[in-house]
């Protein structure tokens, strides 16, 4: 009661722009964040004269990358929200693109995405044997899986490539026999291709969001159909479901759980197992992308899964933004190294809002800082032509970094993530 | 008595999980239709003459040494409930600077070395000290942030070595820094093969030896026998109980961390002060990960790392040979990766076995082994069966 009443007094307190703005709950703050972030990247655009930095072409790579990283976020999110922590998600994905080319090459790409499910599902399963059946702790039971992931595929590799004549070799697959559809809309980004005629006559905003909305609709996998689908479907299943709830009570409070008649242990089975299939989905995402299994393909990308977890406070659409977030660098690596200098103009700008920001709260050393490394991203962003590809090669990496060091205090994990749960023993 | 048995339990985790290891991987290559005794055979062959045996023997000891460091930086930080995950990125860093500088200045002989060592482990722990700080001022998890710095520093490595460090000329098919001259560069320990009376071996055995020796009994030394190993592992077992009796649990993550990290910072530098000379795309990879294996079969103790650091050479030397065999060589991994899920699962059974031992012959059995990972907060013994029994029986 008391703090309906505080809410109501405070919205009232505040002045009809800062209504606006804020008010009206988090769905129109985060439409309000969208639209800043848009305009401050047309603005860094056209300062900058980087047209890939909003072109669709980017957006398209940055979602067809989103797809890996947010698969690999889903399948933590399973995993951790039944309080298993799972570090071995990247060992899942390689095992998922180890058999999605496996099954590809010869099967075509339904082949390819059942054998990716069955391979990562497997790395999930062993996951849960030593964490929950055995009681190991998670991250070493993860790490391990993780080295022991990248001894399996070398070693199948061997087995079924090396020396036959299908086309393969110790380090790579065949070529998948079929190519995944890929869906555009109709007149709009394909045929006339409207937004892709607005998207190329760089005018000031309208140009970014028809770049944003044709990266969006065209060319679309059906994966990463597949991939957009599984963000609400896993809400529905986790949030709306009995077995949902049940799910996330073993992450909670498993003895309480466990003393209302939910069997935790086999719920944290089934929780990791599709964890791996979901990580295991996410690998086949990237063979696709290269019509191909090659070894490394993964470079990380589970590990930047679990970090757009983290970022999105355990939460379907929060990992989804994270996912969009680090697919949009990594994207932009790939496109253009002339455009990642760019984003040092966003960093600055960002960065100056923030001591803007902490100096009207009278935090000024904070607010320092900030300026400080404002004002170095800016020297960064005048003075370097092009970044060498060494750098440039990790920045999906640092962004994950920085925003995970600016964002992850008010996080809240599941209770009981991470934690051992053995029967009778709590 | 007990003392005999105490070493018995410890042993048995770690023999059991090998033996298991063992038979998955014999099991797998019956699989693929080769025969397990000739992939047995290729291990345990050494050569045929003396200079070939001691030759392996130089190869495995050489392989230990980088491994045992390895281990070594990861179970520091382990012993104190932190994932350094990121040793690979820590030595890489390490490694690339070291060789910049070692390869920019001359002085004399021991003086040439003490920098470079210096230099490598300044780098080593002021990388770890990037995750010591933003775990402690912004709570972010060490896993991830270390996991992330790994693959920054991979990619700063290859700028540093494709741009300011690089020493070979433009067109070469490997890039490597300039070399070390003479005077930095540690002397190889060969003529102790005279002493003990064993053929002289083709390459020589590393000189860097003495140094991981000196560095395994210091950490031991740290860790057993002094205040700040004791809160280290108190702070391991259970932070709340360290926390309450004093310990600055901030200033323990950061110290720890760049202990690790200075010791991670050392791990590149047998092979670069004993034989490249340089660093270069060809350096050797993958440590930090296989120190984590390391560390994890070695229970965190110095004397259990270098045992597993000498298992892991030992199996890392038979891949050429299992090749020529018609074996794939990543069964070698495969067996590591075994062992250290083995050993961890072996680890937990042992653990639960005297929990229940402990609880049945209540009293005269042993205190329980545990390994931290659920030792409630120090309490008598005695106190702490009653209570699990009464918890068991609820």
């Amino acid at each position: 009661m008391s703090t309906v009443t505080t809410a109501a007094t405070s919205a009232s307190n505040r002045g009809p722009l800062t209504e606006l703005f804020l008010g009206g709950g988090t769905a129109r703050r985060i439409t309000w964040g969208l639209v800043g972030l848009m305009l401050l990247m047309s603005v860094v655009r056209i300062v900058s004269g980087e047209q890939a930095l909003t072109s669709s072409s980017t957006f398209a790579t940055a979602l067809l990358l989103a797809v890996p990283i947010g698969l690999a976020a889903l399948g933590g999110l399973f995993s951790e929200r039944a309080g298993v922590v799972n570090i071995g998600l990247e060992g899942m994905m390689i095992l998922g693109t180890w058999g999605g080319g496996y099954a590809g090459y010869q099967w075509g790409w339904v082949g390819a995405i059942v054998g990716g499910v069955l391979f990562g599902a497997a790395g999930g399963l062993v996951h849960a044997i030593a964490t929950v059946t055995f009681g190991v702790d998670h991250v070493v039971s993860g790490v391990a899986i993780n080295i022991l992931a990248g001894g399996i595929v070398r070693f199948l590799s061997e087995l079924v490539y090396a020396g036959s004549d299908v086309g393969g070799g110790v380090t790579q697959s065949p070529a998948l026999s079929s190519r995944p559809p890929s869906f555009s809309l109709p007149v709009l980004s394909d045929g006339p291709d409207l937004l892709g005629d607005l998207a190329g006559r760089e005018w000031f905003l309208v140009s970014d969001i028809a770049g944003l909305l044709r990266g969006m609709t065209s060319g679309v996998g059906v994966l990463t159909l597949i991939a957009i689908l599984l963000v609400p479907l896993s809400y529905l299943v986790l949030w709306r479901t009995a077995f949902g709830l049940r799910l996330r009570s073993c992450g909670e409070n498993p003895a309480a759980a466990d003393s209302l008649g939910v069997p935790v242990y086999r719920m944290k089975y089934i929780a990791v197992v599709i964890s791996g299939g979901l990580a295991g989905l996410g690998g086949v995402a990237l063979v696709f992308v290269a019509n191909i299994y090659k070894e490394g393909q993964t470079g990380g990308r589970g590990f930047i899964g679990l970090a757009a977890l983290i970022f999105g406070n355990w939460r379907p659409g929060g990992l989804a933004a994270g996912a969009g977030l680090f697919g949009f660098a990594d994207g932009l690596q790939l496109r253009s190294r002339t455009a990642v200098v760019a984003l040092l103009l966003l960093l600055a700008v960002l960065l100056l809002a923030v001591a803007v920001f902490q100096t009207v709260r009278g935090k000024y050393v904070q607010a320092v800082l900030a300026a400080a490394f404002a004002a170095l991203s800016l020297v960064g962003f005048l003075t370097i032509e092009e970044l060498p590809t060494g750098i440039v090669s990790f920045t999906p990496h640092l962004i994950t970094l920085l925003v995970l060091s600016l964002a992850s205090q008010r996080l809240r994990m599941p209770k009981a993530d991470g934690l051992v749960y053995r029967r009778g023993e709590h | 008595m007990t003392a005999l048995r105490r070493l018995g339990s410890a042993l048995v985790a770690p023999a059991l999980a090998v033996v298991v290891a063992v038979v998955i991987t014999a099991v797998v290559i019956l699989l693929i239709g080769e025969n397990p005794s000739t992939a047995l055979r290729v291990l345990l062959d050494f050569g045929d003459t003396p200079a070939q045996q001691t030759q392996a023997i130089v190869v495995i000891l050489n392989r230990a040494v980088p491994l045992f460091l390895s281990g070594l930086a990861v179970a520091v930080a382990f012993r104190m409930g932190l994932f350094n995950i990121g040793v690979e990125g820590q030595y890489r860093m390490a490694t690339v600077l070291a060789a910049g500088a070692g390869a920019a200045v001359a002085l004399p002989g021991p003086l040439h070395v003490l920098l470079i060592i210096v230099v490598a482990m300044a780098v080593g722990a002021l990388w770890a000290g990037i995750v010591a700080v933003l775990k402690v001022t912004r709570g972010v998890s060490e896993v991830i942030s270390s996991i992330m710095l790994n693959f920054i520093a991979l990619g700063t490595a290859s700028w540093l070595l494709t741009g300011p460090l690089r020493g070979s000329e433009e067109g070469a098919a490997i890039i490597t820094t300039t070399d070390i001259p003479e005077s930095g560069r540690f002397p190889d320990l060969n003529g102790l093969f005279d002493v003990v009376g064993l053929a002289q071996p083709r390459s020589g055995l590393y000189g860097f030896l003495l140094v991981a020796v000196v560095v395994g009994v210091a950490v031991a030394v740290v860790l057993t026998r002094t205040r700040f190993g004791f809160d280290l592992r108190a702070t391991g077992m259970s932070p709340s109980a360290a926390t309450a009796s004093g310990v600055d649990a901030r200033r323990m993550v950061i110290k720890t961390m760049l202990i690790s990290g200075g010791i991670a910072g050392l791990i590149g530098l047998p092979d670069l002060l004993g034989d490249t000379h340089h660093f270069g795309t060809e350096f050797t990879a993958g440590l930090g990960f296989l120190g984590i294996a390391v560390a994890l079969l070695g229970r965190g103790s110095p004397t259990g790392i270098a045992f597993a650091a000498l298992l892991f050479a030992f199996l890392d030397r038979a891949a050429v040979p299992l090749q020529f065999a018609d074996i794939p060589a990543s069964v070698v991994t495969i067996i590591q990766g075994t062992i250290v899920l083995a050993v961890v699962i072996a680890n937990e059974l042992a653990r639960q076995l005297t929990r229940r031992r402990a609880e049945r012959g209540s009293g005269q059995g042993g205190p329980p082994t545990d390994d931290g990972t659920s030792a409630g907060p120090g309490g008598p013994v005695g106190t702490r069966i009653t209570d699990d029994r009464q918890e068991a029986g609820a």
